[in-house]
C-alpha cells in the first residue's frame, strides 16, 4: 500500500473526526477549540461537523473543566478535555488525582471514568518555565490513570482512537514540537492498544528507550551511531501506563545494554522507574549499568541556550551509548 | 460606568507623570514588537497596547512601600512600577543584564526591587499571590497596599473567589484591578460569563467594587488613590474593574481578526496615551513642543537600551549549572 504522510496534528484530528462520528457521546471542551480550532489546529473543522453541543469553548477554568469532564465520564458521556499546556493541568490536579484516578476502585469496580485529557508538554522555543514542563511522572505516579505519550502521527492517531474506546481516565500528552512533524499513517481504521511498545528501529548493541519528542532525537542519535558501527535498537513504550515491560526486557535481553532518554527532569522520573524494573528483572543480562539521559533538575529558563542545556540533546545520547558500550565490568 | 466630576485640577506634575509612563509603555511595546519581528525576541510577547492607562494610573497612586502582582501581559505594569527600560529589553533579548538574567523572559518579567511580584504565565495567579503579599504586609505590621493586576479571563478561575474572599475576611490592604479587555484570546467575555459587569462579583462577597473607564489614566489614578487611602484606613480590600480594549491581537502572532472593526475604532478614538497627552496639554498647560521633547527623550532612551542590551554579555551555562545545583 502506498504510504500516506500526514502531520501529527492532522493525525490527531482524524482520530477525533472518526471517533466522534462513531460515538455520539464524545464531546470536547477546551479554550479556543471551537471556532478557532485550537492553538495547534487539532480541533479545526469539528465544530462545523459536529455542532456546538459537542464542541465547546470554555472560560479559563481548568479545575472546573477537568472536574466537569470527570463527572460527565462517570455519568455516561465520553468527554475530551483539552488543556492548552500540561502546566495548566496542575490547576485541575484534585479532579485528576483525587477524583478521576480513584473512582473505579472506590466503587468496587462498578464505576468507570472514560475520560480523556488531551494536552501537550515539553520545551519549545523560549516559552519559559511555566509553559515548558514535562510532567508525565506526576501522573505516572498516580495509580488509576493511563499515561499516553505518542511520538509519531500514526501512534497519535491509533492511541487517541483507543483512548476513546477504553474505560479509564487517560492523560494524553502530546508534544509541542511534534505537531508539525510528518509520518506515515495508513488509510482506514487504525487503533493502537495501550501497553504495547513499538520498536522504532531495530538493533543489537544497545537498547535506547525513549518517548514523545525524545524519539526523533534518539533516532537521529541511532543514525549517527550506525555510522560509527554501533547498532542501536530504539524502543518507544508509547504508553507509560500501562508499560510494556515484556518488550523492554526482551530488547534488553537481546542487546545487554540500555540507555533511557527522557526530556523530563531526572529526579523522580519515569526513566528511573524503568531502570529499576530492568535492574530487578534483567540484572544478569546486563553488561553495563543502565544509563539515564534526562533533563537537568531545573525549571526551564527562558534563554534558549539554557533551555537547550536543560534537556537531552543528540550528543548526550551518543555519549551515554558510548559509555555503556565501553563499560568494563570491574 | 463611573466617571466623576473633578473637584481640583490635577497637578501638572501628576499629568506629566501619567503621560510619561503611558508613552514609555506605548513606545516599549511598539518598538519591542519590531524587535520581535526581527527575530531578536523569542517566546511569547503579549502587548499591552491600548491598556496603558490602567497600569499607568494605578502605579502612580502607589509609593515605594506598596506592592504589585502582574499578568502575562506584564510589560506595562513593570514599567509603571518603576523598572528601567534597559533591564527589560535585556531580559527580552535573553541577556544576563536582564532583570531576570534572561531566565524569565517577557512572561515572567519583573524588577523585584520595586516590589513587583512579577509577570505570570498562569492566568489567574496574580490574585492569590497579591493577596499573599497583602497578608505579609499585615503580618509584618506595614500599611503597604498591594495591587494585583488581573484580567477578565482570570475571574473565571476559582482562585479569584477563594483569594478575594480571604482578603475580605482578613481586611487586607488589597486592591484587585480587573483589566477587562473583553477578550480571552478570541473568546469574548459574553461567551465566558453571563454577568459581564465583573465588579459585581466583588460586591457579592462584600468587597467594595467599582467599574471605571480603564482608558482614562487620570480616572484610574484617582480611583486607585482613593482605594489606597481606604485600605490604609483599614477599609480594604477593594475591587476595581477597569474596562479597556486591546489595540491588537492576543499576542504578537495573533492578527486579532475576531475583534470587530467598529469596536476597535471606538477604543482607539479613546486611546489612553492620546488622552494622557491631551490632559497634559489642556489641563497641565504644557506646550506641544515640550510634550514632543518628552516623547523624543523616551524614544532615545529605548534606542540606547537596545544598544546596551545588544552589547551585553550572554548568559553562562556554567553559572546556570551552579545556580540550580541542589535544586
Ligand atoms: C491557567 C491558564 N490557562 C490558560 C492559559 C493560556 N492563556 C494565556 S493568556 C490567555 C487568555 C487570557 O485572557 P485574559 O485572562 O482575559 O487576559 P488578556 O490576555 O485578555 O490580557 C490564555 C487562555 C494560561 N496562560 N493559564
Ligand atoms: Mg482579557
Amino acid at each position: 500500500m502506498a504510504g500516506r504522510e500526514i502531520m501529527y496534528r492532522e493525525a490527531l484530528r482524524e482520530a477525533l473526526f472518526e471517533e466522534m462520528g462513531r460515538d455520539e457521546s464524545i464531546f470536547i471542551i477546551g479554550e479556543g477549540i471551537a471556532e478557532r480550532g485550537g492553538s495547534y489546529k487539532v480541533t479545526e473543522g469539528l465544530l462545523a461537523e459536529y455542532g456546538p453541543t459537542r464542541i465547546r469553548d470554555t472560560p479559563i477554568s481548568e479545575a472546573g473543566m477537568i472536574g466537569v469532564g470527570v463527572g460527565a465520564a462517570i455519568a455516561g458521556a465520553r468527554p475530551i478535555v483539552e488543556i492548552l499546556y500540561v502546566d495548566f493541568a496542575m490547576l485541575g490536579m484534585d479532579m485528576i488525582v483525587n477524583q478521576a484516578a480513584k473512582f473505579r476502585l472506590m466503587t468496587g469496580g462498578r464505576g468507570r471514568v472514560p475520560f480523556v485529557l488531551r494536552t501537550q508538554g515539553g520545551t519549545g522555543g523560549g516559552v519559559a518555565a511555566q509553559h515548558s514542563q514535562s510532567l508525565e511522572a506526576l501522573f505516572y505516579h498516580i495509580p488509576g490513570l493511563r499515561v499516553v505519550m505518542p511520538s509519531t502521527p500514526a501512534d497519535a492517531k491509533g492511541l487517541l482512537k483507543y483512548a476513546l474506546r477504553q474505560e479509564d481516565p487517560v492523560m494524553f500528552i502530546e508534544h509541542k514540537h511534534l505537531y508539525m512533524t510528518k509520518g506515515e499513517v495508513p488509510e482506514g481504521e487504525l487503533i493502537t492498544e495501550f501497553g504495547v511498545a513499538d520498536i522504532k528501529r531495530e538493533g543489537t548493541d544497545v537498547t535506547l528507550i525513549a518517548w514523545s519528542n525524545m524519539i526523533p532525537r534518539t533516532l537521529q542519535a541511532a543514525e549517527e551511531l550506525a555510522e560509527m558501527g554501533i547498532s542501536a535498537e530504539v524502543l518507544d513504550p508509547r504508553t507509560l501506563v500501562p508499560l510494556d515491560r515484556v518488550a523492554i526486557l526482551k530488547s534488553v535481553a537481546k542487546t545487554n545494554r540500555c540507555v533511557i532518554v527522557q526530556e523530563a527532569v531526572r529526579r523522580g522520573g519515569v526513566a528511573s522507574d524503568i531502570s529499576s524494573i530492568i535492574q530487578e528483572e534483567a540484572f544478569y543480562s546486563l553488561d553495563a549499568p543502565v544509563q539515564i539521559v534526562a533533563g537537568m533538575n531545573t525549571p526551564i529558563p527562558f534563554n534558549l541556550t539554557l533551555e537547550e542545556a536543560s534537556v537531552p540533546q543528540k550528543n548526550d545520547i551518543i555519549a551515554a551509548v558510548q559509555s555503556v558500550l565501553h563499560h568494563k565490568a570491574a | 460606568m463611573a466617571s466623576k466630576k473633578r473637584e481640583n485640577t490635577p497637578s501638572k506634575e501628576l499629568l506629566e507623570k501619567l503621560f510619561t509612563t503611558a508613552y514609555r509603555i506605548r513606545n516599549f511595546e511598539t518598538e519591542g514588537i519590531k524587535l520581535y519581528r526581527r527575530g531578536l525576541v523569542r517566546g511569547y510577547f503579549h502587548p499591552y497596547l491600548g491598556q496603558e492607562g490602567i497600569a499607568t494610573g494605578a502605579c502612580a497612586a502607589l509609593d515605594e512601600r506598596d506592592y504589585i502582582a502582574s499578568t502575562h501581559r506584564g510589560h506595562g505594569h513593570c514599567i509603571a512600577q518603576g523598572a528601567e527600560v534597559e533591564g527589560m529589553i535585556a531580559e527580552l533579548l535573553q541577556k544576563e543584564t536582564g532583570y531576570c538574567k534572561g531566565y524569565g523572559g517577557s512572561m515572567h518579567i519583573a524588577d523585584i526591587t520595586k516590589n513587583n511580584l512579577g509577570a505570570n504565565g498562569i492566568v489567574g495567579a496574580s490574585t492569590p499571590l497579591g493577596v499573599g503579599a497583602a497578608m505579609a504586609n499585615q503580618v509584618n505590621g506595614s500599611d503597604a497596599v498591594t495591587v494585583a493586576f488581573s484580567t477578565d479571563g482570570a475571574t473565571n478561575n476559582g482562585t479569584f473567589l477563594e483569594s478575594l474572599n480571604l482578603a475580605a475576611i482578613w481586611d487586607l490592604n488589597f486592591i484587585l484591578i480587573v483589566e477587562n479587555n473583553q477578550y480571552a484570546v478570541s473568546t469574548t467575555l459574553a461567551e465566558a460569563t453571563r454577568e459581564t459587569e465583573l465588579y459585581k462579583r466583588g460586591e457579592a462577597i462584600g468587597v467594595e467594587s467599582h467599574r471605571i473607564d480603564g482608558n482614562d489614566s487620570l480616572l484610574v489614578y484617582e480611583t486607585v488613590a482613593d482605594a489606597v487611602k481606604k485600605c490604609r484606613a483599614g477599609l480594604g480590600p477593594i475591587l476595581i474593574e477597569a474596562v479597556t480594549f486591546r489595540h491588537s491581537g492576543h499576542h504578537v502572532n495573533d492578527p486579532g481578526k475576531y475583534m470587530p472593526e467598529d469596536k476597535l475604532k471606538y477604543y482607539k478614538d479613546r486611546d489612553p496615551v492620546d488622552r494622557a497627552r491631551d490632559n497634559l496639554i489642556n489641563m497641565g498647560k504644557m506646550s506641544a513642543k515640550d510634550v514632543k521633547a518628552i516623547e523624543a527623550k523616551i524614544e532615545a532612551e529605548f534606542e540606547a537600551a537596545v544598544k546596551a542590551a545588544e552589547a551585553a554579555g550572554e548568559v553562562s551555562i556554567e553559572e546556570f549549572r551552579e545556580f540550580v545545583e541542589g535544586y
